[in-house]
């Protein structure tokens, strides 16, 4: 409350009406998404750009809020994604889906890096921009395979561990990413690197470990005391990680991997309204820094590397399903499901905007995720449909 | 028995196949939040799921009774009606109960409504005879005997 005021200005009641104004048009934008099948994800965007600054109707008693709420959004949405995985189920990932991590990270890091090389930007920009390229949206594919009634299908463990090993990969790259964004000299950059890395090590080994008592201590409270432990556990080690140069968003995906049995199954019943809420709000702070006009200058680069990278997408999903020994045209599925990027590259991209090349970079993430977030479920939607080359059939049986 | 392989899938649960004596490939997805989910893999691509039939926990519950887990009931059935005016019964503890991490004692389950709970299925596991220092969590079912009214109260107490 006192923030909202210190926010304000002391302006309540108008941060109020500002606040509700904003909400109630995310809330009409998520029920028109469900309407049409499609993620909001892209929708938050939009309304975004058209609030924000250099759209049409302004915010400015409550941003500065609505960017706190944001930044709570990420440590909620990779809360939550850190809860809905088991340690064992992390060990199966990584047993069976290296090989195809290891193809999709260097196939799909590498068109977003050579792109923002190729329009001048620094080495870090460009580095940003190729995670922005790397990593599917979790709860994007999670939803398009629920929709389509494909969780049963060969090919889905396949493609849901890629999506393990790039959120694991994520454990590392954001770390590093928020070293090189911060430091200008080589020296620096690789000690901090250094100190983030064995951070990271050292809190995921601490999240297997004890994790199982951190589980026992809080499987009696009710859930009334169970929410506000949590919340205030994550943005703790969140904020304590973010201090010793650990991304905070880590920090909160290894709280939700420490939470085990009955008390990750109730936290995520809990956390789940709380993140939607904030996370909403994140989508709708970042495309307030970008400019509308400036994404319509990117759009085109934004739909070549849509385009390209979501090849790249079809040859890792390709990859993955086959070692599951999947025929053509499960492959393909999993190679379509992949395609949509969304909240993971929208929180790659926020740690880059304060770079030189920021705004740029920005307006091509944005534009990169409106694309690829309506691209990914309409191509997953027509997989079964696209005739097949006798080649690629003939490939799949090899 | 047939052959039944698991297949864990991460963030969403686990999932069972097995090849039925007419050759049909079926599925069962098991959702980490008790949701079920029954599939057939198609005969042209068996990699596909041809038709999913989507179940809650008391669906599938329904189901698996249909199916033959009753024989199980009756013989239960037929244990109730040997104590007369006892009946024995199964109660599942929703996540907004307000009994959710609260103790059997906290409760006070026995005096307020005279049934009394001799055990607790949580998931796979099962605690037989709980001690008044026992806490309650979602999901779990309570088995409680007693009469039909105390059991009610029983139901409400852990229900609400």
């Amino acid at each position: 409350m006192t923030l909202l005021l210190a926010a304000a200005g002391g302006d309540a009641p108008t941060a109020f009406i500002e606040l509700g104004a904003v909400v109630l048009v995310l809330a009409v934008l998520c029920r028109l998404a469900g309407r049409v099948g499609m993620p909001a994800i892209p929708l938050y965007l939009l309304a975004g750009l058209v609030i924000g600054d250099g759209g049409f109707a302004a915010v400015d008693v409550s941003e500065e809020f609505i960017e706190l709420a944001g930044e709570i959004g990420v440590l909620l949405l990779l809360f939550a994604l850190g809860l809905e995985y088991s340690s064992t189920e992390l060990r199966a990932g990584l047993r069976t889906g290296s090989r195809a991590g290891i193809v999709d990270a260097v196939g799909n890091f590498l068109p977003g890096f050579g792109a923002g090389l190729l329009l001048g930007w620094d080495a870090t920009a460009a580095i940003v921009l190729g995670g922005v390229t790397w990593v599917s949206s979790s709860g994007i594919v999670a939803k398009v395979l629920s929709d389509l009634g494909r969780l049963g299908n060969r090919e889905t463990p396949s493609v849901l561990s890629v999506l393990v090993i790039e959120d694991l990969a994520m454990a590392v790259y954001l770390p590093v990413v928020g070293a090189l964004v911060a430091d200008r000299s080589a020296g620096d950059t690789a000690v901090t690197v250094a100190v983030a890395l064995v951070a990271v090590g050292a809190i995921l080994a601490l999240a297997m470990r004890g994790g199982d008592q951190l589980s026992a201590v809080l499987a009696p409270a009710s859930n009334e005391s169970l929410l506000l432990a949590v919340f205030g556990l994550t943005l703790l080690v969140g904020g304590l990680a973010e201090e010793v140069q650990v991304s905070s968003a880590i920090g909160a995906f290894l709280v939700g991997l420490a939470l085990s049995g009955v008390v990750q199954e109730r936290t995520t019943a809990l956390i789940e309204p709380l993140r939607d809420l904030f996370a909403a709000t994140f989508f709708l702070s970042f495309a307030f820094g970008v400019e509308a006009s400036s994404l319509l200058e990117v759009l085109w680069i934004a739909i070549l590397l849509g385009l390209v990278t979501a090849a790249t997408k079809m040859v890792s999903g390709w990859v993955a399903a086959g070692s599951l020994g999947v025929a053509e045209r499960g492959r393909i599925r999993a190679g379509t499901a992949l395609i949509a990027r969304g909240e993971f590259s929208i929180v790659i991209a926020s740690l880059g905007v304060g770079l030189s090349d920021g705004r740029d970079l920005g307006a091509v993430a944005a534009a990169y995720v409106l694309v690829t977030a309506v691209l990914g479920p309409v191509a997953s939607r027509f997989a079964d449909r696209v005739p097949v080359h006798p080649r690629l059939r003939e490939l799949a049986r090899r | 028995m047939a052959e039944v392989t698991e297949t864990q899938l991460p963030g969403v649960g686990v999932r069972y196949e097995f090849t039925t004596h007419d050759g049909a490939r079926l599925g069962v997805l098991h959702h980490h939040g008790g949701r079920r989910e029954v599939v057939v893999y198609d005969e042209d691509d068996p990699d596909r799921a041809a038709s999913v039939l989507r179940l809650d926990s008391d669906d599938s519950r329904t189901l698996s009774e249909l199916l033959g887990a009753t024989q199980v009931t009756e013989a239960v059935r037929a244990m109730q009606q040997r104590i007369e005016g006892l009946t024995l019964e199964w109660i599942d503890v929703p996540a907004r109960s307000s009994m959710v991490g609260r103790t059997i004692g906290d409760g006070e389950l026995r005096s307020r409504t005279g049934a009394s709970v001799v055990a607790v299925i949580r998931g796979e596991s099962t605690e037989p005879a709980p001690g008044p220092d026992f806490a309650f969590a979602a999901g779990d079912v309570a088995v409680a005997v007693g009469t039909p009214e105390g059991l009610e109260l029983l139901r409400v107490a852990l229900r609400s």
